[in-house]
């Protein structure tokens, strides 16, 4: 196993950066609280990402485990180490290509975390734990898991990526920190139930979050990408839909509903480059003002 | 105010199939039993059931008192025709008749109630008999209104009707195509001769489904829904009905004692490692 070449480069600021990210988004059905079964599901999409030429794959959220844990949290929690029986398969996958994985984490102290970690080239790059966990309506996570207390942008061999997890992406604030942290690819996964049935062809919570996802886009003129998984735990489904937008918020890719399925996107990075030449949001982006107004609005 | 019932049918399907698929095979099962009484909230777990298990694996059973109109086990032959599942019929009569003629002043409720716990058994027993899950019929107007019988028509493996208003329900039966008569015909218990669910309720289905809709799912306030132009008395009505039925839609509360008790602190979904 060698180390995962881009396909092509450019240099920019001294950085070699891959112009084309070949993604693939794993919509997949998990067993409740059944890691082992779970991991061997993950290898196979590897395996087909990597015979699709896949540079990265990205799983939703909780995809080693299942959503709905309640007291299942702390018998299914891994560190991702080199050591830990469940991430030695999936660090040594990552020599072939990027992988996504969501999982829960439990720190020196005993806290669980929802949590999705970055692999590349059988190291450990990012580990993001979900900060906002809703506890409301047919929400429990707060009950069962300790929030994430930092939202941090980090580099990769196709540039800079900002993870979030599901309610991460329901606040503004989030994917606005990554941004100014220098992500230009965000890379969202989720367990999302389904709900709010209606005369549409879409359930209201898929509606609600692929606006979300592709308006993101649009804003930061970058890539958003969306992994969600499906199948049903006792009475919720999950609707998958994986979902990719680019820097101008086309939709580029865009799995099927409620089936199993390894979406593939081709992400042009050099997109990034000509939406901002051409709408200069960044550019002109004023976090010290935000800053200013937030303190005000903080020390009231 | 929103009062729109109306749902996207195909979407509907494709969730409650999916869901009756899962529900039964990640347990290890094939198949599914199905009481089928010629009504529509049947007719519609039953098309589902075929449809998302194959008609071979799903049994509908007809239980027939002596006082069943002779046009229920019709439509529930039609019904099971339709959409190619096999049928048994088993009577309860010799169940609940002897049971019946232990008081003479039995009322019709008692009746009604020994009725659903036959078929309820029945079910149960052909659950073991075909090695199939046994499927609800209950619509969220009825289990929110209270109007059935616990460990009766109530008792299920699964039910995917649930969140279905019964308007809802009549509007999925169409798409799907289950027979004009058990979709027209004015809902009925079948308890005894002539009874209809709206006499009895004393309101509409689609008048208590629209107040419903309000209420719970827009979580719209009692004095909004009266402004609404519903009356007092009908509102006040359906709270306290649903209020009142509060318990038949949970498990027994268990007395706590321990550090970790049953229904309190000992959380596991059913689908636990599946």
């Amino acid at each position: 196993m060698g180390h995962p070449k881009p396909v092509r480069h450019f240099v920019k600021r001294g950085k070699i950066h891959s112009m084309q990210l070949n993604l693939a988004l794993a919509q997949i059905a998990t067993k409740l609280g059944n890691v082992q079964a779970n991991l061997e599901k993950h290898l196979d999409y590897i395996k087909q990402a990597q015979a699709q030429k896949a540079d990265l794959i990205v799983f939703p959220e909780l995809s080693l485990t299942g959503y709905v844990l309640q007291d299942l949290t702390s018998t299914v929690s891994h560190k991702p180490t080199e050591d830990d029986p469940v991430f030695k398969p999936l660090l040594e996958a990552s020599q072939n290509l990027d992988i996504v994985v969501g999982f829960v984490d439990e720190d020196s102290r005993h806290r669980f975390y929802i949590a999705s970690t970055y692999l590349s080239a059988g190291r450990v790059l990012h580990v993001h734990h979900k900060v906002y966990l809703p506890t409301y309506a047919l929400f429990d996570e707060g009950r069962f898991f300790a929030h994430g207390d930092s939202i941090r942008a980090f580099d990769t061999r196709f540039g800079r990526v900002g993870m979030l997890i599901c309610e991460d992406f329901w606040h503004a604030s989030p994917p606005y920190l990554l941004w100014l942290d220098g992500a230009d690819i965000l890379l969202f996964s989720s367990a999302s139930p389904g709900r709010g049935l209606n005369e549409h062809n879409k359930l209201e919570s898929a509606w609600w979050v692929e606006n979300v996802i592709q308006s993101y886009a649009n804003l930061f003129t970058s890539f958003v990408v969306h992994s969600n998984r499906i199948g049903y735990e006792d009475g919720l489904n999950f609707w998958g839909g994986a979902t990719a937008y680019d820097p101008v918020g086309e939709r580029i890719a865009h799995g099927p509903y409620y089936e199993e399925a390894l979406t593939m996107a081709t992400l042009d990075l050099n997109q990034i480059r000509r939406t901002r030449a051409r709408l200069p949001l960044m550019r002109d982006e004023r976090a010290d003002l935000v800053q200013k107004e937030l303190n005000r609005i903080l020390s009231k | 105010m929103n009062t729109d019932l109306n749902i996207h049918t195909d979407l509907a399907k494709k969730i409650l199939t999916g869901f009756i698929k899962s529900e039964i095979t990640r347990v290890g099962f094939t198949r599914a039993v199905i009481g089928l009484s010629g009504g529509i909230d049947s007719a519609l777990s039953c098309a589902l059931a075929a449809e998302a298990l194959g008609a071979d694996n799903v049994l509908a059973v007809r239980m027939p008192y002596q006082t069943s109109s002779a046009d229920s086990l019709e439509d529930a032959e039609k019904t099971a025709t339709r959409f190619g599942v096999r049928m048994e019929t088993i009577e309860i009569t010799p169940m609940v008749e002897p049971i019946i003629q232990l008081d003479p002043q039995i009322s019709k409720l008692r009746k009604g109630n020994l009725m659903a716990r036959a078929r309820m058994i029945i079910l149960y027993d052909q659950s073991e008999v075909f090695k199939g899950l046994v499927i609800g019929t209950s619509n969220k107007t009825e289990i929110l209104l209270g109007y059935t019988t616990l460990w009766g028509d109530m008792a299920s493996a699964l039910n995917p009707i649930g969140d279905l208003y019964k308007t809802q329900v009549r509007q999925l039966s169409r798409a799907m195509d289950v027979p004009h008569s058990v979709v027209d015909k004015a809902p009925s218990a079948d308890l005894w001769k002539g009874q209809t669910d709206e006499a009895e309720l004393g309101f509409t289905y689609d008048d208590v489904d629209q107040l419903l809709y309000l209420l719970v799912d827009g979580r719209y306030s009692v004095e909004d829904c009266i402004a609404a132009g519903f009356s007092k008395e009908f509102v006040n009505q359906v709270v306290e009905r649903i209020r009142r039925s509060q318990y038949k839609r949970m498990m027994p509360p268990i007395a706590k004692l321990s550090n970790r008790t049953i229904g309190y602190d000992f959380l596991y979904l059913r689908d636990w490692g599946t």
